[in-house]
């Protein structure tokens, strides 16, 4: 059983200070819908709102469709994974797990045999008796995970569960986080602030930036089409220039920038707001010929190898640094410092995209 | 030691070691110790003091269980030497009162501790602390005023109309022992409670509720275990302190109760008998010190726990 979610104009004001602006976002019955963004941006504050240990100053939330508003976190089908986890350390690890089943009057026998059932879901068999400060943290995760699961939520809410561990074990938990969430068809409702974990993770992502969401769309639409500077400068790297807008035709637009003129995308609702052009890394194309558009004289000045690509620094005639990422394919000529080049980008791999919506 | 010597320098250390050692030795261990030994003598006529008839026995000990006296107790009457029977009254009245401070205090710690706006509790336990700045003495006949016949209480349950007739409070046996004991004593409860809840993470109060607990489960499974430790440290307080309360006993005290530390006192004062007023504290203090580590080993508390 999975249940959908939908904020409606949700708020949330903590004084005068607003932690979640005008929120709307409808999540769909067992989707992984990942909240992304910067430590500070409300992320858990939409958490707690979706769990009810805050209640919306403005909005409704609904979840399976019903208005939860003044309904109790017990009495919401929801399960909340805390940050810190939150387990119970002065109980086993099997009464940690069945805690929401005693809760309910589940009878011992039952409550122990489900806790075993759900250790073995997080491939955790034979902790039931060991207590919570034996466990790795890889471990303590998992058993947060399956505490949460046995009592059957339509929807689960994790508040960036894997921040505390080394990265191979994050990396490792992803997957297992997404195999679980695959196996039960719950409704993921995941919050981080890494962009790989949320791209790599989500079946959708939600961008915020102070209060707001930016953008709400599947991993790979956020990264090659953000709807402004922010979320394409949260998600990956970029070359910007500021500049000024030209004539607009067709999606297509002229930019005239201190590095001369070039053409860009630029999207119905970004005209007529101030841009800036960003270009990603990747898409910054090194050439010994200067092509017929979007291209500048630069000298290499950095060339650093980081196996998969080679990242190389150039800097323009005005001072400008720009990043340019070669695929190392096996032959890829990597070039050489202070050589003389031309950088270039391909119109519809550039975007004119305005600064992030936040409040005036 | 090594930091002491450092930070402080060879004369300052030793200063201050000699001064702890002072305290310990001169005001603590030597007038106990005195006590100790003269309890083991009887009690004589200066001329015959190092006499042969001063010589070591446990007679002074023997001496609760004489004189027996018919009390009923809850319904049960039986013969019980009188000073058995008080000294059973204190333990049980002192713990009567242990769990009245209990009950007070755990509300009010979880209160302080999880649900008050961090910026308003400086005040709440200013206020708190305010009747600790007056004496011991006046509290207890503060209230020996409200208790009294004529005195507010009855005035105001009068007025409220839950009684009919006023209460003769201080003369209901142990009733103003224990309200003065409970009053005296209850921050001695309420303290370390509320720093044991205090350290106890939020996310686990809310992870809980997340799962489907109500209040009290929450605070059955959760928030009492996790306290343990801060009600074990503050009944054993509570405990000794109200058992070996003097002046409550004596201003708050009716007709008919008798507080154990007052048998020592006439023992002291109106017998002049120090040898036998130094058993009964020793015995009163060893009994205590047992009952409260039974109690301890009933509710799997350990020692270490309460000193953190
Ligand atoms: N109880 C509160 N009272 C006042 N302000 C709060 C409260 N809770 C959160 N805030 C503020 O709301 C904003 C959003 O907080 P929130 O905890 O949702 O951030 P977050 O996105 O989860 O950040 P992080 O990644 O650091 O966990 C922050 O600026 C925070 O200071
Ligand atoms: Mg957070």
């Amino acid at each position: 059983m999975s249940a959908g979610i939908d904020l409606e104009n949700v708020c949330c004001d903590f004084g005068t200070f607003r932690a979640v602006d005008n929120a709307n976002v409808s999540i769909r019955p067992g989707e992984f819908f990942s909240f992304l963004g910067p430590s500070g941006c409300g992320k858990t504050t939409i958490l707690r709102m979706v769990s009810g240990f805050i209640e919306p100053t403005q909005g409704v939330i609904r979840i399976g469709g019903e208005d939860v508003r003044g309904k109790r976190p017990n009495q919401r089908p929801t399960a909340l994974i805390f940050q810190n986890l939150a387990l119970f350390p002065l109980m086993p690890i099997w009464e940690n797990i069945s805690f929401g089943l005693e809760v309910r009057g589940v009878d011992k026998a039952t409550r122990r045999k489900k806790a075993e059932d759900l250790l073995k879901l997080v491939d955790l068999p034979g902790a039931a008796d060991k207590m919570v400060s034996q466990l790795s943290g890889g471990q303590k995760q998992r058993v947060a995970i399956a505490r949460a699961l046995a009592v059957e939520p339509q929807v689960m809410l994790l508040d960036e569960p894997l921040s505390a561990l080394d990265l191979k074990l994050r990396q490792h938990m992803r997957a297992e986080l997404r195999a679980i969430q695959k196996r039960t068809g719950v409704t993921f409702i995941y919050i981080t602030h890494d962009q790989g974990e949320a791209l790599a993770m989500s079946d959708r992502v939600g961008v915020m930036s102070q209060g707001r969401i930016q953008q709400i769309a599947d991993p790979r639409e956020i990264y090659n089409n953000p709807v402004n500077g922010f979320v394409a400068g949260f998600v990956g790297e970029n070359n910007v220039f500021e500049g000024t807008l030209g004539t607009v035709a067709g999606g297509m637009a002229g930019f005239d920038t201190a590095e001369g003129p070039f053409r860009a995308r630029i999207s119905a609702e970004a005209a007529g707001k101030p841009v800036k052009l960003y270009v990603r890394p990747e898409h910054t194309l090194l050439s010994a010929t200067p092509g017929h558009e979007n291209s500048l004289p630069v000298t290499v000045t950095e060339v650093s190898f980081e196996g998969a690509f080679i990242s190389v620094h150039a800097q323009t005639e005005k001072g400008k640094i720009l990043v340019a990422e070669i695929r190392n394919d096996g032959q890829a000529t990597v070039p050489a410092m202070g050589a003389k080049l031309y950088a270039l980008f391909a119109p519809d791999r550039a975007a004119l995209l305005p600064d992030a919506n936040v409040r005036a | 030691m090594q930091d002491l010597l450092r930070r402080y320098g060879f004369g300052l250390t030793l200063a201050m070691c000699l001064l702890v050692a002072f305290w310990l030795v001169m005001l603590v261990i030597v007038p106990n110790i005195t006590l100790f030994e003269q309890s083991f003598r009887p009690y004589l006529p200066v001329t015959e003091v190092g006499g042969p008839k001063d010589v070591y026995s446990f007679n002074n000990y023997m001496k609760v269980f004489d004189g027996d006296v018919e009390r009923s107790f809850l319904g049960f009457t039986f013969h019980i030497p009188v000073h058995v029977y008080t000294f059973g009254l204190t333990i049980f009245y002192s713990m009567v009162t242990t769990v009245i401070c209990f009950v007070m205090a755990y509300p009010l710690a979880y209160f302080m501790a999880k649900i008050v706006n961090p910026k308003s509790l400086p005040t709440l336990i200013l206020l708190l602390f305010i009747p600790l700045w007056v004496s011991e003495v006046l509290r207890a006949f503060a209230w020996w005023i409200i208790l009294a016949f004529k005195g507010p209480l009855n005035a105001l349950l009068l007025g409220v109309g839950l009684i009919e007739d006023p209460i003769r409070w201080t003369n209901m046996g142990y009733t103003g022992v224990v309200v003065g004991l409970v009053y005296t004593y209850v921050l001695f409860m309420l303290f370390p409670i509320y720093n044991a809840i205090q350290s106890l993470d939020t996310n686990q109060i809310e992870a809980a509720e997340d799962l489907g607990a109500p209040w009290w489960k929450i605070h059955w499974r959760i928030v009492l275990p996790h306290s343990k430790p801060g009600i074990a440290s503050g009944s054993v307080m509570v405990f000794m302190l109200s058992a070996g309360s003097l002046l409550v006993p004596s201003i708050l005290g009716s007709t008919t109760s008798q507080w154990f530390t007052q048998t020592i006192d006439q023992w002291f004062k109106d017998a002049l008998d120090w040898n036998t007023a130094s058993a009964y504290a020793f015995l009163l203090l060893l009994l205590c010190t047992v009952f409260v580590t039974v109690a301890m080993w009933l509710f799997k508390v350990k020692l270490s726990d309460i000193a953190k």
